[in-house]
């Protein structure tokens, strides 16, 4: 799975250079977020601009780290989602679940300050 | 002009790394329908995600490891047929979870979403194995 890191005001930042995040990968993907968050970050933005396809099990990868950093007082910002990939959020209502940006300025600026995001009401 | 009328039957084994193959081959088939009044790139996401999860379920629960699955794709008009035919021992599809879960589940969407997107979705035994048929009328 190819994956770069890099990190900007305090913010790990991760662009998942794939374009699927499907059965076949998210397991993977899944268990890196994971080792990821217990190496000790705690404030994760996540480019997804290169992914132009998602499935029910990339959500849930996505899902897995979004809870886990909110069990570690986190969050997982996601950034350059792509219009249907966006679609797949809304068909799911995941989107109102999730911290989305535009782009990874976008999600840096939003700020730092830890704070998970709880799902939207109806 | 002559209606859509395109098939298709590819076989593929039972592994997860063919499921971008043939959801690209489902986007490219989306875009391809000409008499299709729709918007081509919606269609084509959610044809490939139709065949991925679809693929995705059988390759999980119809224990069909060393097998091949054959994926029959059948545009003919407005009718859209997809087949996935495995020859393992099939699984219980009414126990599978076809209604929205918990908001942060993370397992379970893949059939809720076919049921989303396509009208109809039947998974029944067939003399050589089981068959997962989804249909939807293009609009």
């Amino acid at each position: 799975m190819n994956i770069t890191l890099d990190s900007k005001d305090g913010v790990t930042l991760l662009k998942l250079r794939e374009e699927r995040l499907d059965a076949h990968n998210s397991q993977e993907f899944k268990d890196y977020l994971l080792r990821l968050l217990e190496s000790g970050p705690k404030a994760l933005v996540l480019d997804l601009s290169d992914v132009r396809f998602v499935d029910s099990s990339g959500l849930g990868a996505l899902l897995s780290g979004h809870k886990n950093a909110g069990l570690r007082e986190g969050r997982l910002a996601l950034s350059g989602v792509q219009a249907r990939v966006q679609s797949m959020f809304e068909l799911t209502r995941l989107h109102r679940v999730f911290e989305i940006h535009p782009t990874v300025e976008d999600a840096l600026a939003f700020g730092t300050g830890g704070t998970p995001h709880e799902p939207k009401p109806d | 002009m002559s209606r859509n009328r395109i098939s298709l039957e590819i076989e593929i084994p039972t592994q997860t790394r063919y499921l971008g193959l043939i959801g690209n081959i489902g986007e490219q088939l989306a875009r391809d329908l000409s008499e299709y009044t729709g918007d081509h790139d919606i269609l084509a996401y959610n044809l490939n995600l139709v065949l991925t999860e679809a693929l995705s379920n059988v390759i999980k629960y119809a224990d069909c490891d060393s097998q091949v699955l054959r994926v029959c794709i059948h545009v003919e008009g407005d009718s859209l047929s997809i087949q996935v035919h495995d020859q393992g021992q099939g699984f219980d599809f009414d126990h599978l979870p076809s209604t929205e879960p918990e908001v942060l589940a993370e397992r379970g969407r893949g059939i809720f979403i076919i049921r989303q997107l396509m009208d109809s979705v039947d998974y029944h035994k067939t003399q050589s194995g089981n068959v997962l048929e989804m249909k939807k009328k293009l609009e």
